[in-house]
């Protein structure tokens, strides 16, 4: 079993390549830095599929189920006997799963970058933050021990922050980059609180270990925690709704989702990796991680799978509403990421009834490929146009024929159409949706058609919409080199091709593969729904007629909440801006200012008081200390006299 | 191995000083000296980890003890333990830093790199101690140089800034000797092994306790005795907050825990008292900081809150969060000596603090920039730095008490996480990125000592961010041996 | 004749005293303090001649003290004298009031 410790070099790689990268490259390896980045993911790459296929097809399997297997761990940071920090490698389904996802999303991004981000003054610079980036997910992604994920998970988020402040000088970016951390920051303030409660009721920190106490119902640990309870909700639920917490600042789950769209400021191969396929996912991932724990609290999973709806829901409404390109995918991906939330939110642990899991992480797999091309295709669209606005695009389809046929596909798979790959994966949601929980079912289906309306919206107001500019100026440098290029083609065959395996094979919520099969009969409504939804899409926007303002105008109030987010960011502003600073920031800083040093201060002047009135006994005149003197024996005398006799 | 020695270089150094002649000389001899206080420490490290591995479970090393001052039974009483050894590398690592940002130190260089060394000799001394008695005269010997360091080569209102500062910290002092002699009274000797063998009356441990605690509590920043710290950082020149802020504050917080170790049933009643003060030095610093608008004023603010999680693992009063105070001590010493380095490389070019008046500087140093980074992100607690760490050891003794109160005041430490990622974004966005004045466009990056400088406290930061296990491996059987003679004296009650 | 009672000489001492304490306390001129220090130090060499005469004939303890306080007296005054004159050179004046450099 301990044959997958080559696996550490994945991770390892990256690692190695940010450290060379991060001390010498700024200065001597600048020329080459990109192709070092590259070469060294793509060795991470090929070990990964080798991973892959050892396990999925050679040695993971035992007795028809896949098992969980701890290749490394080392004990890192010991708190006490039995609770320490470990380092340490698992392979499960899901881990091999994202480490491929990770890797090949990750290597087309290092690809595209090459072209571009060419020329750009901090290139190395550039591939080092991407490569530890990239390791600290290999991390994530690897960890057995929660406090492990935590470690990752802070770096995965301080490698977002150093990437979306890439260009500095940029006000915006800079601005983007502090929210991105300090939202995600709080969040993960509840993700530790979390850890603590499940390291100290679970009398351990590894994950298979807890996943093995919570889940028996008769083990001491799982019966304290559910005995102990606070605020009317046993620690379980707190210990898992505050993981989730941590879990939902990183996936942009509503109300914690207010830095994704900004976080679009960072360069858009950056939000092509991070901010679309893997990083924002990993939320998904911890809850996928610990989902057997989940299983046990009915109403930390109610949680999830109503924050996921919401979230797939109000980013869908805000999606159809936005102008920005970027934004609009951000907003895109937050829908999707809903997507899988409610479908692990829905889902049994086992069998036939863990249909929802294995959807989520279907939904996880194809939508990395599917959503990383369409960030790539925008990318190639702004590196054309100089601009994320709508309004600057249109008729671009003559000009790009790669990134539009790219595009094209990428907008099919999102909105679910045959056989492209999201449709595979969102049918399986929506069957499991459908089975568990019908509100949820009616909200899916109804972002399913937003979905859809809103990437054909994009989709023609790029490509379609007006004529070919005018200017010639875009003809000079076409639609970008070839390692633009070749990345759009690989994973738009990706989008297409990936819907195919049979997934359930190999990744399902107790190891042990499941049938399923797609019923056409129940795929009719939603793939009728998001027809419609793109025909209604192109009628409004494949050519400029006006109908969009009409129907806007008729939504009214609606339409301008939508628009602005349906105001999260003004309530966020106002909370930060208006109560923390003012009324806890100020006073306090006041209070040390004028109270606690004024204190410290008034003691000082008390004592000069007192010196100055001591000083006044001092008169230097001779003849009052002879005074005091005779005073003093007079005083003496009485009291040796007449009291001390 | 002779302890004296980590006294005897100091002072070797310092008397070399005063008779060099010229920059050039003296800073040499500084530095010379340093590096070999920080050879002695290192070799001190090898020298304890054989003799341990060799089987010496003795809780302290390398003990000597030669009679001070017979008629009040003063010793010269000098060993370490894993502790003070972690402090000692700390101390010497800051020393040859602090002497490097110095290096063009050109206004009356003899007496400042004089006063410099001879703060390194008080706080050896003061971390060799096992006699209180000697542990309260290298206190002492602490503090003198730190006032007229601040007092002649500082900045702003310098005068009244030593003068808070030396005023507080005597006040700490004066403190911290009525606790010690009151100790001495009830037990007739300064000897710290002896006294914890035969331990102390309850009730003169609940009545001297507080003297002593607060009297350290003063030098570890407590609140509400914090305000030195500020007004003190921003004037001191750039070596001097570096030692202010990471040596001298962790006298305080060392102080506190061999109080806390030799008082322990008072420590455990007043345990709520010092939780409830580091809980809120924690947060109401933090919360400070945010409102700050000069570089120095965030970092000494912020070594409030930090400093308050010295005293939080303190009070906790387990293993693992003594542990976290003792890494959270050696990490902050490092973290906040690179701060203000890269406060003073940026101070000395830009000629300003403000964070308002800068921005881009990444643009024109990208060295110092990234030094500034780098402490941020060792502030803010990121892993892979030495502050993720302390704090999270930290936390997890403190949520080992279950008392409902005390879980409370983990989280709400714990929410200070949150605004240390505030404010320390917000200085950086503002001053390190972001468009840059063109008045600072071609300022010029580090030099070879800053350079040095910082890589030395960044090796630091990362040895322990990295390998927490050989710190941890280093300090755990001191404090098992503390918690040990705690745990035997509060059962035998 | 009949022997003086020892309440009337202890009242010419008390009363000596008192007028040297007066003068000490009123006087700015040293010279006159220095007179009314003499004073005060005479009334308690009274005090110990009446009181070895009176209570102890037999014993010599008290002229003894007395001539001491007699030496030390004579020894003080050439002393403050000398002070004096000093004083008088360098300030032109011999108030004590007008002596007031250590003052502040």
């Amino acid at each position: 079993m301990s044959n997958y410790l080559y696996i550490l070099w994945i991770p390892l790689l990256p690692l190695a390549t940010f450290v060379i990268l991060g001390i010498f490259g700024r200065k001597y390896l600048s020329s080459i830095a990109g192709l070092l980045g590259t070469a060294s993911l793509l060795t991470s790459t090929i070990l990964s599929f080798v991973a892959a296929k050892q396990y999925f097809f050679v040695d993971g399997k035992v007795n028809g189920v896949y098992q969980k297997i701890v290749a490394l761990k080392y004990t890192w940071l010991e708190f006490a006997p039995n609770m320490s920090i470990d380092l340490g490698i698992i392979i499960d389904p899901i881990s091999v799963m994202m480490l491929v996802v990770v890797t090949s999303v990750s290597l087309m991004v290092h690809v595209f970058s090459l072209g571009y981000m060419k020329g750009e003054e901090r290139f190395a610079t550039y591939y080092a933050f991407l490569s530890l980036f990239t390791f600290s997910m290999l991390g994530l992604i690897l960890s057995s021990n929660i406090f492990q994920v935590y470690m990752f998970w802070e770096l995965v988020g301080v490698s977002s922050f150093l990437l979306i402040s890439y260009y500095f000088n940029k006000p915006a970016a800079v601005a983007a980059s502090k929210k991105a951390f300090i939202v995600t920051r709080f969040a993960d303030l509840g993700f530790l609180i979390g850890i603590l409660i499940l390291g100290y009721y679970g009398g351990t920190l590894d994950i298979g270990l807890l996943i093995e106490r919570f889940t028996s119902v008769h083990s001491t640990q799982f019966l304290s925690i559910t005995s102990a309870s606070f605020l009317g909700a046993s620690m379980l639920t707190w210990g898992l709704t505050l993981v989730f917490m941590g879990g939902a600042g990183k996936s942009a789950m509503f109300p914690l989702h207010i830095w994704l769209p900004d976080a679009m400021e960072g360069p858009t191969p950056v939000s092509a990796l991070i901010h679309a396929a893997t990083m924002v996912v990993a939320g998904v991932y911890l809850v996928a991680r610990m989902f057997p724990v989940f299983t046990m609290d009915e109403s930390a999973l109610n949680i999830v799978t109503y924050v996921g709806a919401a979230s797939a829901l109000f980013a869908a409404i805000i999606a159809c509403t936005q102008t920005d390109i970027k934004r609009v995918l951000a907003y895109s991906t937050m829908s999707q990421i809903g997507y899988m939330m409610f479908a692990l939110g829905i889902s049994k642990n086992g069998g036939e009834n863990g249909l929802g899991y294995m959807a989520s992480m279907f939904h996880l797999f194809t939508h990395a490929f599917f959503k990383s091309l369409l960030f790539l295709g925008a990318g190639s669209v702004i590196h054309m146009v100089h601009s994320n606005e709508m309004k600057d695009m249109g008729g671009l389809r003559k000009l790009m024929p790669i990134t539009h046929i790219a595009f094209l596909i990428a907008c099919l798979a999102i909105a679910g159409i045959p056989p492209f790959a999201g449709f595979f994966s969102k049918e399986e949601i929506l069957t499991a949706a459908f089975h568990e929980n019908k509100i949820i079912y009616g909200i899916a289906l109804f972002t399913a058609a937003l979905t859809s309306f809103y990437m054909f919206r994009l989709y023609f107001n790029i490509f379609w919409s007006k004529d070919a500019p005018a200017d010639n100026h875009h003809e000079s440098h076409g639609e970008g080199p070839w390692v633009m290029k070749l990345p759009l083609l690989i994973l738009a065959a990706c989008a297409v091709g990936v819907g195919f395996i049979p997934f359930s094979q190999f990744i399902t919520s107790d190891g042990a593969p499941i049938e399923t099969h797609i019923d056409v009969v129940f795929s009719i409504v939603p793939v009728a729904l998001s027809v419609l939804a793109i025909l209604l899409a192109a009628s409004f926007y494949k050519n400029q007629n006006g109908k969009s303002d009409k129907v806007a105008a008729a939504f009214g109030g609606l339409y301008t909440a939508a628009h602005k987010k349906f105001y999260i960011d003004e309530v966020y502003l106002f909370i930060t801006k208006k109560i923390i600073f003012p009324f806890i920031g100020q006073p306090i800083a006041w209070a040390d200012k004028n109270i606690v040093d004024g204190f410290m201060q008034w003691l000082a002047k008390i004592t000069l008081k007192v010196s100055v009135l001591i000083k006044g006994l001092q008169s230097g005149k001779v003849q009052n200390y002879a005074m005091y003197f005779f005073g003093g024996i007079v005083v003496l005398s009485i009291l040796f006299i007449y009291i001390w006799k | 191995m002779n302890l004296t020695l980590l006294i005897l270089l100091p002072l070797l150094t310092a008397v070399l000083i005063l008779l060099a002649k010229g920059l050039q000389q003296i800073r040499i001899i500084g530095l010379t000296g340093s590096l070999a206080q920080l050879g002695l420490a290192g070799w001190l490290l090898k020298s304890f980890l054989a003799e341990r591995a060799a089987g010496n479970s003795a809780a302290h090393l390398f003990e000597s003890n030669q009679t001070w001052f017979k008629a009040l039974n003063i010793q010269y009483h000098i060993g370490i333990d894993g502790i003070a050894l972690a402090m000692i590398l700390l101390t010497s690592v800051i020393v040859v830093a602090g002497i490097l940002v110095s290096w063009t130190m050109d206004k009356l260089s003899k007496e400042y790199f004089f006063l410099l060394v001879l703060l390194s000799m008080g706080a050896y001394g003061f971390f060799i101690s096992l006699d209180l008695f000697t542990l309260f005269f290298f206190l002492e010997v602490a503090v003198i140089p730190k006032f007229l360091l601040i007092g002649i080569w500082g900045s702003g209102d310098k005068t009244k800034s030593a003068m808070k500062l030396a005023l507080m910290l005597m006040a700490g002092s004066a403190l911290v000797m009525v606790g010690l002699f009151g100790v001495y009274y009830n037990t007739h000797t300064f000897d710290i092994v002896q006294i914890t063998q035969q331990g102390i009356p309850v009730a003169v441990q609940k009545f001297f306790f507080p003297f002593a605690f607060l009297g350290f509590g003063v030098f570890a920043a407590l609140f509400p005795f914090h305000t030195w710290v500020p007004d003190g950082h921003a004037s001191a020149p750039t070596a001097a907050s570096m030692f202010l802020a990471g040596i001298s504050m962790k006298l305080g917080g060392y102080g506190c825990l061999r109080i806390a170790a030799l008082m322990p049933e008072a420590a455990h009643s007043y345990a709520w008292i010092i939780i409830l003060l580091a809980t809120i030095a924690i947060i109401y610093g933090a919360f400070a900081t945010m409102m700050q608008t000069d570089l120095k004023y965030i970092n000494a603010y912020s070594s409030i809150s930090h400093c308050g999680f010295v005293i939080l693992g303190i009070g906790m009063l387990n293993k693992t969060s003594i542990n976290g105070a003792v890494i959270q001590m050696v990490s902050h010493g490092l973290m906040t000596a690179l701060f203000f380095a890269a406060i003073g490389m940026i101070y000395s070019r830009t000629h300003t603090r403000m964070v308002a008046q800068l921005g881009g500087l990444l643009k024109a140093m990208p060295f110092i920039s990234t030094v500034f980074v780098i402490a941020g992100l060792c502030s803010l607690g990121l892993p892979g730095f030495s502050g993720f760490v302390a704090e999270m050891t930290v936390f997890m003794g403190s949520w080992k008490n279950p008392d409902g109160a005390y879980r409370f005041a983990t989280i709400l430490s714990g929410a200070s996480i949150v605004v240390t990622a505030v404010y320390i974004l917000r200085a950086t966005g503002r001053a390190i990125m972001g468009p840059i004045s063109t008045e600072h466009e071609l300022l010029t990056d580090a030099t070879w000592n800053e350079k040095l400088a910082a890589v030395l406290l960044i090796t630091g930061i990362l040895i322990i961010g990295l390998a927490p296990f050989l710190i941890n491996h280093l300090i755990t059987p001191s404090t098992d041996a503390i918690m040990l003679q705690m745990g035997k004296i509060l059962v035998s009650k | 004749m009949q022997e003086i009672p020892l309440s009337q000489i202890l009242f010419v001492s008390t009363a000596l005293f008192f007028i040297g304490m007066y003068g000490l306390f009123t006087r700015r001129n040293l010279i006159t303090m220095l007179m009314s220090i003499e004073l005060m130090l005479n009334s308690v060499n009274i005090n110990f001649v009446a009181f070895n005469k009176y209570l102890f004939p037999d014993h010599l303890d008290g002229l003894f003290f007395t001539l001491f306080i007699i030496t030390i007296a004579a020894a003080e005054a050439a002393v403050a004298i000398a002070i004096i004159i000093n004083l008088y050179r360098s300030h032109n004046s011999i108030d004590v009031e007008n002596a007031t450099e250590m003052k502040n």
